[in-house]
């Protein structure tokens, strides 16, 4: 599964692999410099959709189609719903700077060189041969090594999704205020509509 | 009824063959092979549309004692033809508020992954393999070890043609209608992918020939009945159509988020609905009522019901009642209103599904240790069915008393008239309330007597609004 290779002995799938990568890397920068609000979103969905492509291309099938499903299927859908529930503006919108797109820039670049030196050291001396590797992109074997050998970071994952799901029900539940105050009004209309 | 249904299929165990799991019948087709099934699927899914547009008008048209399209072709067969020809011949609008690149690519988006599906769709046994040309294949163009993800992702990659065909029309009515169906695909997408997590544990597959093969003894429907259920209902949700096709209602939305449509453009949405029903119509099918399976106690009779070309037979005949099925309610049930909806898709058939989950899973663990019989079932079982009573019966004593509590509400506001203006603009009365008694106002012809000439009072009433 793991020999080393050539660099110069180009195959198909890598040909294929580095146009894709081209590809999402094109549509995440178009993401966050396009200045339709909308387009930003169709963007990202591109990108999302490369990486699906990226891990089709890496035999990691089972992780691939939850990527689509999860991500360009639920999570940017969800990102349109919210804009367009809010404000999605045909043509393009000149606020969208932000003042802090600086601090955005060296966060998000040196997130990308700490992860480019750490997959490169990883896998430096190793090559993937996408045809061998298909056992392990399979959902058997993504199952066994999340629920055998990773399964404390899974459930704290877990708990804290938990955490975010019960903080938007507490944020988004005004009816209890609401009633204190609906409950305290009422008299009061009525004694009002009383007098009235 | 689902602790019964349990008992039986965990003595019968499936002894699923190796090829099922590492799917090697399939990838070894020659180019023109895979391109006659290519056609083949494709023709068969379009033909199928064309059949159900013009069934739907026909059926619905004989139960409402109409006759339907009769005009075009004999029994109006050529109707849906007509239709496209025309729409094609349309004028193609673009309205000057639009996005257009949006506009124009939203109606591709949502039919373009609606094709796919079919494509993993099992019409006949892998390992009993028929002859096209003295070549021996499975009737399956393809297939993956996680064919349904595939299906559920191309669905949901669907939802964006809606999304955005209703915000790149510029216009209001389509935005809120794409908001809507944003929200009931997003909803009813979970509670149908929940009640398919129950067929992969129970199945121990996710490639959709190996859970057609897995119910060569029972159909999925018996052990995981609930499952098919929640499933029947939220694909009727996922697909948009009545009784919870609110994203087109009329009365509200004018027509949805094709409103700006027009010409092949809105057709192509027609087609993807149609399609999304076919697709859906062969899920229930092939995770649930057997596939390409001949029907019950059919292979005890004659032994070659499940081998040739006859399963496309069978999987066609279960298609096409699934089919009539979207007809029937359609025909049958009045649209729901939004809130109850959402009601029904969130607080009942995510959780009732996340429970159903939980039994089917445990059940599964317990059977794939190994210790696991009927009487240790009697003891599983027990305990949760007695909570679940008593659960029951909690929540019925609560519902009396709140409805008791609700009662004595609804007489106190009963007793008080209803007033149409109360919130400062006219409403329809709510049930049990009723309007007040109208008197007509007299016309004013009438006060001022019959001296008035009669051209003069029509005059006066035309021009007056107050009379």
């Amino acid at each position: 599964m793991t020999t080393t290779r050539a660099l110069g002995s180009t195959t198909g799938v890598e040909i294929t692999f580095i146009l894709i990568g081209l590809l999402t890397f094109g549509a995440a920068v178009l993401t966050v410099t396009v200045r339709n609000l909308v387009h930003a979103a169709l963007w990202l969905v591109v990108a999302l959709g490369g990486l699906a492509g990226c891990y089709l291309l890496l035999a990691a099938e089972f992780v691939a189609w939850v990527q689509v499903l999860i991500y360009v299927g639920a999570v940017a859908v969800l990102l349109l719903f919210g804009l367009m529930l809010t404000r999605a503006p045909i043509g393009r919108t000149t606020e969208l700077d932000s003042g802090n797109r600086w601090a955005a820039a060296v966060v998000g670049l040196a997130t990308a060189g700490v992860l480019v030196s750490v997959i490169g050291d990883a896998v430096r001396t190793t090559w993937f041969d996408p045809r061998q590797a298909v056992v392990n992109g399979t959902a058997k074997a993504v199952g066994t090594s999340l629920f055998r050998y990773w399964v404390l970071p899974f459930e704290l994952l877990s708990v804290l999704l938990l955490a975010a799901l019960v903080g938007a029900i507490v944020l988004s539940r005004r009816d209890v205020s609401d009633d204190v105050d609906a409950a305290e009004g009422t008299p009061r209309a009525q004694a009002t509509e009383a007098e009235a | 009824m689902s602790a019964l249904a349990l008992i039986g299929p965990l003595t019968a165990d499936a002894t699923t063959p190796t090829n099922y799991e590492n799917l090697s019948f399939f990838g070894r087709d020659p180019w023109w092979l895979i391109l006659i099934k290519v056609v083949a699927v494709f023709a068969f899914l379009v033909v199928t549309v064309l059949m159900a547009i013009l069934f739907e008008r026909k059926i619905v048209g004989y139960m409402q004692q109409r006759i339907g399209p009769n005009r075009t072709g004999p029994w109006g067969l050529l109707q849906s033809l007509a239709d496209g020809v025309k729409l094609m011949l349309k004028e193609d609008i673009i309205p000057t508020a639009a996005d257009k690149l949006v506009f124009i690519i939203a109606p591709l988006i949502a039919t373009i992954p609606a094709f796919l599906a079919i494509a993993v769709v099992p019409f006949g046994p892998a390992n009993n393999q028929v002859s096209i040309f003295h070549h021996r294949t499975p009737l399956q163009l393809t297939d993956l070890p996680v064919a349904i993800l595939y299906v559920l992702a191309a669905t949901s990659i669907g939802i964006y043609g809606i999304v955005l065909a209703g915000w790149a029309s510029g216009s209001t009515y389509p935005l809120l209608g794409a908001l809507r169906s944003t929200a009931q695909m997003i909803s009813y997408e979970i509670a149908m992918s929940l009640s398919f997590v129950a067929v992969f544990i129970y199945a121990g597959t996710m490639s959709t020939s190996g859970i057609v093969n897995s119910q060569h003894s029972w159909w999925n429907c018996l052990p995981l009945l609930p499952s098919f259920l929640i499933y029947v209902v939220s694909m009727v949700g996922e697909t948009n159509r009545a009784p919870f096709d609110l994203p087109e209602a009329e009365g509200e939305l004018v027509g949805g988020f094709h409103t700006e449509y027009s010409s092949i453009k809105f057709a192509l949405f027609f087609l993807a609905e149609y399609i999304n029903m076919v697709t859906v119509s062969s899920l229930a099918v092939l995770m649930f009522l057997g596939g390409w399976h001949a029907p019950f106690g059919l292979v005890s009779v004659w032994h070659g019901a499940n081998s040739g070309w006859w399963p496309v037979l069978w999987y066609v005949i279960k298609l096409v009642l699934f089919m009539l099925f979207f007809f029937w309610l359609r025909a049958t049930l009045p649209r729901l209103r939004y809130d109850q909806f959402m009601k029904l898709g969130w607080k009942v058939l995510i959780p009732a599904s996340l429970v159903w989950l939980l039994a089917v899973a445990v059940v599964r663990t317990l059977k794939n240790e190994g210790d696991l019989n009927r009487s240790h079932l009697i003891y599983i079982l027990g305990p949760v069915v007695a909570v679940l009573v008593v659960l029951w019966i909690v929540s019925e004593l609560r519902y009396r008393q709140t409805s008791a509590v609700e009662k004595a509400e609804e007489a106190a506001t009963a007793a008080k008239p209803f007033d149409p203006m109360d919130g400062g603009f006219p409403v329809p009365p709510l049930p049990g309330q009723t309007l007040p008694a109208f008197t007509p106002r007299r016309p004013r012809a009438a006060l001022v007597g019959a001296l008035v000439e009669s051209a003069e009072a029509s005059e006066l009433e035309a021009g007056d609004p107050d009379v």
